[in-house]
């Protein structure tokens, strides 16, 4: 039993499709689904580019078989903003210079989107301990902290005029 | 870097899953988290002919308070753990331990079952639970046995587990009296193996002597290294600088770390002095109430 049939359900669309048992789920991603804003760059863990969310927590797409996710839900970072709008996070990205390549950029966006809801208001050195999980060689990391504080800043004005 | 084949099931009990153990022999290979196997799976250092998938097995994941004791199922993600007010309450040593594990994202795939099972010897759960001791529960189709953990682990990367068995809780007692954790580790950058790491769980009685002490390195021998005899020689003690210098030349006689392209030996061995005696320290001082913060 090396190829099965796999429904799963990703950015909202279900997606129904036959995949060999070691097809890595950031290469079904990618190439069965067309998906590429998933990036693949060390295949075993470490880089992060690849992060998705997974039944809504961030995880790394290439540590996953697609076969496992059979009935699960995920988000990948085109899933992120509504109708071709993108997310205050990503805008902050812009704005704070927070990617110059962007390959490193996806994985960070779906992590920090995760992370930010789970802790609302972190600090900068759990921001840094949370993109210890993320290699990015052109910003040297100071815009994509920026663009995190600025998103829980403007998060946290937002809640306070809510109220 | 792509695995070779393999077959996958996806079974959706435990009796399920033993059944497929049993009939794929030393072939088969459980996945849960998948965060250490995938990786040695990509870079085809590990070719399994058969992957039998945990995840939906949703009975194996739990954290549960049962008076004196915190029962954890074999499935529970690491993030669970993490976040658990069980674990924060009464294994103050997890929770403490568990953020040095890889990263966010790995923790929210990675199990805890997992981390055991895999054994490697510098990894903070197998380190923590020696620390605070307790039982495994290993189901094969015949029985579910318990093992201490002082009996678990074998050497690099190998358990008691025999191939047609497989780890589904795991009861870890909690201590009644004054006590105090620590658990400290030095990696070259946070999320990487660890070079040493130090766990340290103790108790002391009205006097602030020591009644009890479980000191435990890893990233220097096969296996988690137990202090053994740490208790003959700190029971009834009050914690003095000569004591703590006691530890550090214990430790220095029982530690033989190894060379390698992160560390050498002797550096080691003079991060596993200074660990084994910060955690020491530190655990004390918790188990008299003081400082929460580490300096």
């Amino acid at each position: 039993m090396s190829v099965h049939e796999i429904e799963v359900t990703i950015n909202g669309k279900k997606y129904k499709e036959q995949v060999e048992s070691r097809l890595l789920l950031s290469d079904f991603l990618r190439e069965t689904c067309g998906l590429t804003g998933t990036h693949v760059g060390c295949e075993h863990g470490v880089c992060g580019a690849c992060t998705i969310h997974l039944n809504g927590s961030a995880v790394r797409s290439c540590l996953i078989f697609a076969v496992q996710v059979d009935g699960q839900e995920i988000t990948t970072v085109e899933g992120l903003g509504e109708d071709g709008q993108l997310t205050p996070l990503q805008k902050n990205f812009i704005e704070c210079h927070g990617l110059q390549c962007g390959f490193c950029t996806p994985g960070i966006l779906m992590s920090a989107t995760d992370y930010l809801q789970k802790n609302p208001n972190p600090s900068v050195q759990e921001i840094k301990e949370m993109l210890s999980g993320h290699l990015c060689r052109c910003t040297g990391y100071v815009g994509i902290i920026e663009a995190i504080q600025k998103t829980v800043e403007e998060n946290s004005n937002h809640a306070r005029v809510e109220r | 870097m792509k695995p070779v084949k393999f077959d996958y099931y996806s079974p959706k009990t435990v009796d399920e899953a033993l059944t497929l153990l049993e009939e794929a022999g030393f072939d088969g290979k459980i996945i849960a988290g998948g965060q250490s196997l995938v990786p040695i799976m990509n870079m085809r250092l590990s070719s399994p002919e058969c992957l039998i998938d945990i995840n939906q097995l949703h009975d194996l994941q739990f954290i549960e308070f049962d008076s004196d004791k915190v029962k954890i199922g074999a499935l529970t993600r690491q993030a669970e753990v993490e976040r658990s007010d069980i674990v924060q309450k009464h294994l103050g040593l997890l929770s403490e331990a568990v953020p040095f594990i890889g990263h966010v994202q790995t923790r929210n795939r990675g199990t805890f079952g997992g981390s055991l099972v895999h054994a490697d010897p510098t990894a903070e759960i197998p380190l923590s639970l020696m620390a605070l001791g307790g039982t495994l529960h290993i189901a094969s189709k015949e029985e579910v046995r318990e093992v201490n953990v002082e009996d678990f682990f074998i050497t690099y990367l190998t358990t008691d587990i025999m191939p047609n068995e497989m780890l589904t809780e795991i009861h870890i007692p909690i201590e009644q009296e004054r006590n105090g954790y620590s658990f400290y580790e030095i990696s070259r950058r946070h999320g990487d193996f660890a070079l040493v790491a130090s766990a340290c769980q103790l108790t002391i009685d009205h006097l602030d002597r020591i009644t009890n002490v479980r000191l435990v390195l890893g990233g220097v021998e096969a296996t988690p290294l137990l202090i053994e005899g740490a208790n003959e020689w700190m029971k009834g003690e009050v914690l003095s600088d000569s004591l703590l210098q006691k530890v550090e030349d214990i430790v220095d006689e029982m530690v033989d770390p190894e060379s390698d392209i992160h560390a050498t030996a002797e550096y080691r061995r003079h991060l596993s002095k200074k660990l084994a005696v910060r955690t020491v320290k530190s655990a004390y001082e918790r188990a008299r109430g003081e400082a929460n913060e580490r300096s």
